[in-house]
C-alpha cells in the first residue's frame, strides 16, 4: 500500500480523518443504544456516557409513625426501611434537615436532640429510638444521599414493544418494506436486461423516458397517483388504503432509479459471456436467469439497500397510502405520534428509535460485502 | 465434419459495409486461419459464421444447408473467445456442462463428455475450481474444453492466444495444433493478427484487408508466391523489401531496371504489354546475402545505417540513398559486419518477386493455374 506514492503524513491524515468521521457518525447511535438499555430513572438524572459509573442521587423518606414504636430495654424504638423493596439504591449518608442531607454517614448512629438517636444503614434500614415515647401521626423526615450502581435492563424494550405498540408498527413496517423492495428489483432486473442486451425498436427512447422519470418529484405525483389508485380500486371493489396500494406506489417510485442503476451495471457485463451462452444454446430468459442474475448480485444488493432504507424511513408515502390505525401505522408514523404523546419519556423514545434503526443496520451489514466483492473476477482477461 | 461455403457474404452496419462479398470454400476437416491487420473484418467474418452477427447479403452454407437465419446454437459450431468468456460464477465443470444442460442432455452423458474433454486438456484436477482460481492459460483451456463438449462440426477461435504471455502462447499454440490432430474431422476456423500463429497452425490461410479477401492459400504458398503487394508485405517478418522498378524487357525471364540502374533478371513470365511499365520489385530480407566477388549480379549496394543483432541472425538496415524506408537484410548472426560500412547484397533469381503497377503479382496466372 505504501507504493501508492503517498507520504507518511498524508496517509495518517487520511486515517485520522476517516476515524473522526466514523466517530461523529457512530457516537449518536451508540448513545441511543446505551440510553435505551438503561434504567429509566437513571436516564433522567445522568447522561448515557456515565452509564458505566455509579451515580448518586438525593432522596427523602419518612420513618414510620409513632404507632409502630415498640419498647426495648427502656427505650422506644421504631424500625423499618426507607427504600422500596428490591431497589438497587445504596444509601451513603443521611440527615434529618433538608439543608444537611449528608450530615451523617450511613451505618453510624446519629445523636439527635433530647437523647433521640437515628441509625440508617446503607440498605435503607433504620433504627429510630428515643428515651420517651414518640408522639404524632407522622414519622420523622429523613433525607439521604444514595448511590446507584450501573444498571442495564431490557425493560424499556418490553415496554415499548408490547405496551406502546411499537411491536405492531414494526410488523407493519416490515409488511410494507419487504414486498416494496422485492417487487421493484424483480421488475427492474428484467427491464434492465432487456434495455441493455435485447434489440427491439424504441429501446433508446424507452431508456430516455426512464432516465427522464428519475427527475419527477414524488410530491407532484403523489395525489394524482392516489386518485388513480382509488378510482381503479373502486372499480374492482378494493378499499382505498391497503398494503397493496403502498407496495405499488413504492414500486413505481423506485423503478426509474432501479432500472437506471441495474441497466448500467448489466450493460457493463462482458458481451462475450452472453454470446458464449447464446452459442451454448441459451435463450434470452436462460441467459438472464443463469448468467445475468447471478453476476448482477452486487448491484441487486446495492439497490436492495437503497430501496429498503428509503421505504423503511418513508413517512410521506405511508401517510398518503396507508391508514393510521394500529394495523397499518408504520414505524415512522408511530415514532412521530410518540414524540407528541411521550415527548418527555426518553427511555421510550430512545428505545423506539433503536428498534427503528436495528433493521436497516442488519440489512446494511448483511449486504454490504457485495459492494466490495467483485463477482466478475476470473471471467475475462485480467480478472 | 462439415464443409463451409460462403458465397458473396456481405455485412453492413447501416450504410457502413464491413465485408464486401466474401467467397470461400472451406473443406471438411480443414484448419483455416483468417489473418489481417486490425479492422480488416476478420473477426466480423468469424462472428457472421458463428451467427452472432446477421449477414446482410450473400449466403452461408454449412454442410450444404443455408444457415443465414439459423441461430448460433443450431449451427453446430462452438466458439472460443479472446477474453475466454467463462461464466465466472460457475465451476470449470459447470462451465463445460452449461451447453449440454441447456440442451437437456442426460447427467451421465454430460459427465462423460466433460470428463473426456477435461482429460484431453489436462483439466481433470481443476474441475471443481472457479475460473478466478485459474491461470490465464488454464482459463483458455477451459474455454476450449467448453467448445469441445459441444461436439461441434466447426470450431471457431477468435484470437484465443492474444491474452496470454509469450511463453504460454507458444505452449497453447502447440496444444491447439495437437488438438486439431486429435480431431482430424473437425473443421476449425481461427482468427488472428499474429502471422506466426497463422503460419504454424493453418492448412490454409485467408488474408483479409478492408473487408476483401486478398489471397487464400497454404502458408508456404503465401510465403513463396504472394498474390499481391499487401500479402507480400504482410506475411513474413521483417516484411518484404519493395523497391520501385521499371520493366525493361517482358517475357521470361523478365528484365527489371531498379531505381539506381541495376538490372535484375526475374524468371517470372510477363506479358509483352508489360514492357516499359512501372512495377514493384520485391525481395525478402532473409533471401538477401552478401555478394561475393564470384557473384555476377549485385542487386543492392548501400551503407549500413543500423544493425539489430538478434543472436542467430542480424538485421541490417541498408541506406540505398533513395527516399523511403531502408532496405532490410537478414544475415546470419555470426557474420562480421560493421555499422557504417558499405555492403553489396544479392539474392537467388528464384527468390525475386515482381508486381505490376496495381500491386498484383505477375506470377498470379501461374498461381491460379496451379490451384
Amino acid at each position: 500500500m505504501a507504493a501508492t506514492g503517498k507520504s507518511f503524513a498524508q496517509r495518517w491524515g487520511v486515517h485520522i480523518a476517516v476515524l473522526l468521521i466514523v466517530i461523529v457518525w457512530t457516537v449518536p447511535t451508540l448513545g441511543i443504544l446505551v440510553s435505551s438499555l438503561r434504567d429509566k430513572d437513571q436516564i433522567a438524572v445522568s447522561g448515557w456516557w456515565t452509564a458505566l459509573t455509579t451515580s448518586s442521587q438525593t432522596g427523602q423518606g419518612r420513618t414510620d409513625a409513632a404507632d409502630a414504636q415498640v419498647e426495648q430495654g427502656g427505650r422506644f424504638v421504631i424500625s423499618g426501611n426507607l427504600l422500596e423493596e428490591g431497589t438497587a439504591l445504596r444509601i451513603t449518608a443521611f440527615g434529618t434537615r433538608i439543608q444537611e442531607p449528608t450530615a451523617h454517614e450511613a451505618g453510624t448512629v446519629a445523636e439527635l436532640e433530647d437523647g433521640v438517636t437515628l441509625q440508617v444503614n446503607d440498605d435503607g434500614s433504620y433504627v429510630y429510638s428515643s428515651p420517651v415515647a414518640f408522639e404524632g401521626r407522622r414519622g420523622e423526615r429523613v433525607f439521604f444521599e444514595a448511590s446507584t450502581p450501573p444498571r442495564f435492563t431490557t425493560e424499556n424494550y418490553e415496554t415499548v414493544l408490547f405496551s406502546e405498540g411499537i411491536g405492531r408498527s414494526f410488523i407493519n413496517s416490515l409488511t410494507v418494506t419487504i414486498p416494496a423492495t422485492i417487487i421493484p428489483i424483480l421488475i427492474a432486473a428484467f427491464a434492465a436486461y432487456a434495455l441493455a442486451w435485447m434489440r427491439f425498436p424504441g429501446r433508446a427512447i424507452l431508456i430516455a423516458v426512464v432516465i427522464g422519470l428519475l427527475v419527477v418529484p414524488l410530491q407532484m405525483s403523489l395525489i394524482p397517483l392516489l386518485k388513480l389508485y382509488n378510482g381503479v380500486g373502486a372499480f374492482f371493489g378494493v378499499p382505498a388504503k391497503t398494503y397493496l396500494g403502498i407496495w405499488l406506489a413504492h414500486t413505481g417510485f423506485g423503478l426509474p432509479f432501479a432500472i437506471y442503476l441495474l441497466r448500467s451495471y448489466i450493460a457493463g457485463l462482458p458481451r462475450e459471456i452472453m454470446e458464449s451462452a447464446r452459442i451454448d444454446g441459451a435463450s434470452d430468459f436462460e441467459i438472464f436467469v443463469k448468467i445475468v442474475l447471478p453476476l448482477s448480485f452486487p448491484v441487486l444488493a446495492s439497490f436492495a439497500i437503497f430501496q429498503f432504507l428509503w421505504v423503511w424511513n418513508d413517512l410521506l408515502v405511508a401517510m398518503v397510502f396507508l391508514g393510521s390505525g394500529s394495523s397499518q401505522l408504520v414505524l415512522t408514523g408511530k415514532l412521530n405520534a410518540l414524540l407528541g404523546s411521550r415527548g418527555g419519556d426518553w427511555e421510550i423514545l430512545t428505545t423506539s428509535a433503536f428498534v427503528t434503526i436495528i433493521v436497516p443496520l442488519i440489512v446494511f451489514f448483511s449486504l454490504q460485502r457485495y459492494f466490495v466483492r467483485g463477482l466478475l473476477a476470473g471471467s475475462v482477461k485480467g480478472g | 465434419m462439415a464443409n463451409l461455403l460462403l458465397r458473396d457474404v456481405k455485412k453492413a452496419y447501416g450504410n457502413l459495409e464491413i465485408l464486401h462479398g466474401i467467397d470461400l470454400d472451406i473443406k471438411s476437416g480443414e484448419f483455416i486461419v483468417f489473418v489481417g491487420p486490425s479492422g480488416c473484418g476478420k473477426s466480423t467474418l468469424l462472428r457472421t459464421i458463428a451467427g452472432l452477427e446477421d449477414i446482410t447479403g450473400g449466403e452461408l452454407q454449412i454442410d450444404g444447408d443455408v444457415v443465414n437465419d439459423v441461430p448460433p446454437s443450431k449451427r453446430g459450431i462452438a466458439m472460443v473467445f479472446q477474453s475466454y468468456a467463462l461464466y465466472p460464477h460457475m465451476t470449470v465443470y459447470d462451465n463445460m456442462a452449461f451447453g449440454m444442460k441447456i440442451a437437456k442432455a442426460s447427467k451421465a452423458e454430460i459427465d462423460e463428455r466433460v470428463k473426456q474433454a477435461a482429460e484431453i486438456l489436462q483439466l481433470t484436477k481443476y474441475l471443481d475450481r472457479l475460473p478466478k482460481a485459474l491461470s490465464g492459460g488454464q482459463r483458455q483451456r477451459v474455454a476450449i474444453g467448453r467448445a469441445i463438449c459441444r461436439n461441434p462440426k466447426v470450431f471457431l477461435f477468435d484470437e484465443p492466444l492474444s491474452n496470454l504471455d509469450a511463453a504460454l502462447r507458444v505452449a497453447t499454440r502447440i496444444e491447439i495444433a495437437k488438438l486439431k490432430e486429435q480431431m482430424a474431422n473437425t473443421t476449425m476456423i481461427y482468427v488472428t493478427h499474429d502471422q506466426v500463429e497463422a503460419m504454424t497452425l493453418a492448412d490454409r490461410i485467408v488474408v483479409l484487408k478492408d473487408g476483401y479477401v486478398e489471397q487464400v492459400g497454404s502458408p508456404m504458398e503465401l510465403y513463396r508466391h504472394p498474390g499481391n503487394l499487401f500479402v507480400a508485405q504482410f506475411i513474413g517478418s521483417p516484411s518484404m523489401n519493395i523497391v520501385p522498378a521499371t520493366i525493361e524487357r517482358a517475357g521470361g525471364p523478365t528484365a527489371v531496371r531498379l531505381a539506381d540502374g541495376t538490372v535484375a533478371h526475374v524468371p517470372t513470365q510477363t506479358p509483352d504489354s508489360a514492357a516499359g511499365t512501372q512495377a514493384s520489385f520485391g525481395v525478402r530480407p532473409e533471401d538477401l546475402r552478401v555478394a561475393t566477388d564470384t557473384d555476377g549480379s549485385v542487386l543492392f549496394e548501400g551503407r549500413i545505417d543500423y544493425i539489430e543483432q538478434l543472436g542467430e541472425v542480424q538485421l541490417l538496415y541498408v541506406d540505398l540513398g533513395r527516399e523511403g524506408e531502408p532496405l532490410v537484410a537478414k544475415l546470419p548472426g555470426n557474420a562480421e559486419i560493421k555499422r557504417g560500412s558499405t555492403v553489396r547484397l544479392t539474392a537467388d533469381a528464384g527468390d525475386l518477386h515482381i508486381f505490376d503497377s496495381d500491386g498484383r503479382s505477375f506470377a498470379r496466372e501461374r498461381l491460379a493455374s496451379a490451384a
